[in-house]
């Protein structure tokens, strides 16, 4: 499969929050506005991308040498984490700039289902390296895309009125159910139409 | 087979959990960041209240923000000059003169007995949204709206409502941090000094005879004021007076002069609030 069609699989397709539907905590609780709403696609775009990475290096030269492929969830777990704090204490000391725009999002995100779920998608799919790192890439900016339009809804929904008892949480999910039937638009006869 | 299988999972599970472990300590030992120990003592004396008053968010970035972005030690307005002088030590630095606390008070007196109506407002309890609609249900278009936007928005409790549907701002649990002056769409809500002994509970710019129609304790730009109380501050300037404060005159004799009796004392402001409060009380 060529790199657009896998960067149009993850982003439209195969949106991670409204088609497949991992990471709804980030999804909603981190919507309310759209600054940080940015702040956390960006920060899950930069550790999927990164996750991706890793996660096929230990996949393809630590489990299947040693025929345990089975262990892939618990260890993707364990490398996932380390991974992300490890990050976190680079940008901490080499960039106190990005450090303050996306350091309080990666903890949140250590173990992100998200976040695993691509690294165990990727190795479903049999990408090689550089396929799994555009995998990663699209499928943050899929979740950047679904947060953001998710985030200036409900900034226009706080102006609105709403019934009590669908107040904050509960429209929230309404309006993401709303917008991932909209999302069902995008199918594989987009992708076959476009690639041929 | 089946042990060897059993080794390599238990042994490569527990090297690589090692590894980044041990790995992360590591990477802690050599990344860590020296954090400035002025800060966290510094967000201990700072209220807590987390207003952001300041313009930081919170009192933690506040506390962050003297210490490194070197920002001015004045800017908490709720906890005053006690907590400047305990930061102005932290800091090395003299504590400065800050102007006195400065309180909101709503400048309007005007409810249903008073005042005049266009239309009756039915929709959302909120300021803003009746200001949208032709400038509010009120003749009056300078007046309190009487919503519910700076009960809501005060972070402290400090403003209610009476039993005349007035709104008051109790002066000692205010902590000016002038967020319901920022919410306020009409501008009713102003910050007058602690000290404040009289406001001109009037907002209305419009001309006196206009003014008489609609409201029976608006300000007509009488003058009546700056003539009985000369040392008082009192300035008429678009048919509406307004106090100086810098002038320290007694402002009593304007007060009793005042013909649409809209020049009050801060103090009854505080005990109707009281009464009200009780009254809350008394109902649930």
């Amino acid at each position: 499969m060529s790199y657009i069609g896998i960067i149009i699989t993850f982003v439209f397709i195969n949106n991670f929050i409204l088609t497949q539907f991992l990471g709804l905590c980030p999804f909603i609780g981190v919507s309310k506005n759209v600054e940080s709403a940015t702040g956390m696609g960006m920060a899950v775009t930069f550790v999927m991308a990164l996750a991706s990475i890793s996660t096929w290096v230990i996949y393809n030269y630590i489990l299947i040498p040693l025929n345990i492929e089975f262990l892939q969830t618990i260890t993707f777990i364990l490398v996932i984490a380390a991974l992300v704090q490890f990050v976190e204490l680079v940008i901490q000391k080499i960039s106190p700039a990005l450090y303050k725009a996306l350091g309080i999002f990666l903890p949140l995100i250590t173990t992100n289902c998200a976040v695993l779920g691509i690294a165990l998608i990727n190795v479903r799919n049999n990408y090689n390296a550089l396929e799994s790192f555009v995998a990663g890439i699209a499928a943050g900016l899929g979740f950047l895309l679904a947060i953001l339009l998710m985030s200036t809804i409900r900034v226009k929904l706080d102006s609105e009125w709403v019934p009590k008892p669908f107040r904050g949480i509960p429209i929230a999910f309404v309006t993401g159910g709303l917008m991932a039937m909209a999302f069902m638009a995008f199918d594989n006869a987009l992708l076959n139409n476009l690639l041929g | 087979m089946i042990f060897i299988k059993i080794l390599y999972s238990f042994l490569s599970v527990t090297l690589i959990g090692g590894a980044l472990g041990i790995g992360l300590a590591i990477a802690a030992k050599i990344l860590v960041v020296k954090k400035d120990e002025r800060s966290a003592t510094i967000e201990e004396i700072l209220p807590g209240a987390n207003c952001g008053a300041c313009g930081y968010p919170g009192c933690s970035g506040y506390a962050d923000g003297i210490v490194n972005d070197g920002a001015e030690i004045t800017l908490c307005s709720p906890g005053g000059s006690e907590v400047r002088a305990k930061i102005a030590e932290i800091m090395g630095m003299e504590a400065g003169e800050a102007g006195e606390k400065m309180v909101a008070q709503v400048h309007c007196r005007g409810n249903r007995d008073t005042s005049t109506y266009t239309f009756n407002y039915r929709g959302l309890n909120d300021c803003n949204a009746m200001q949208a609609m032709y400038k509010g249900p009120k003749d009056c278009k300078y007046g309190c709206l009487a919503g519910d936007s700076c009960i809501k928005v005060c972070p402290v409790d400090a403003i209610g409502r009476d039993d005349k549907n007035r709104i008051w701002v109790n002066k000692e649990l205010c902590i000016s941090c002038e967020k319901c002056v920022d919410v306020c769409p009409t501008g009713v809500m102003q910050m007058i000094p602690y000290s404040a002994d009289v406001i001109v509970a009037c907002n209305s710019l419009d001309k006196g005879a206009k003014v008489k129609k609609y409201c029976s304790v608006g300000c007509i730009g009488c003058k009546i004021c700056e003539k009985k109380s000369p040392e008082g501050g009192f300035v008429v300037e678009n048919f509406l007076a307004t106090i100086n404060y810098d002038m320290k005159g007694q402002r009593s004799e304007a007060m009793k002069a005042c013909p649409a009796k809209c020049i009050i004392s801060s103090e009854t402001a505080e005990r109707t609030l009281e009464e009200v409060k009780e009254m809350n009380k008394v109902d649930g």
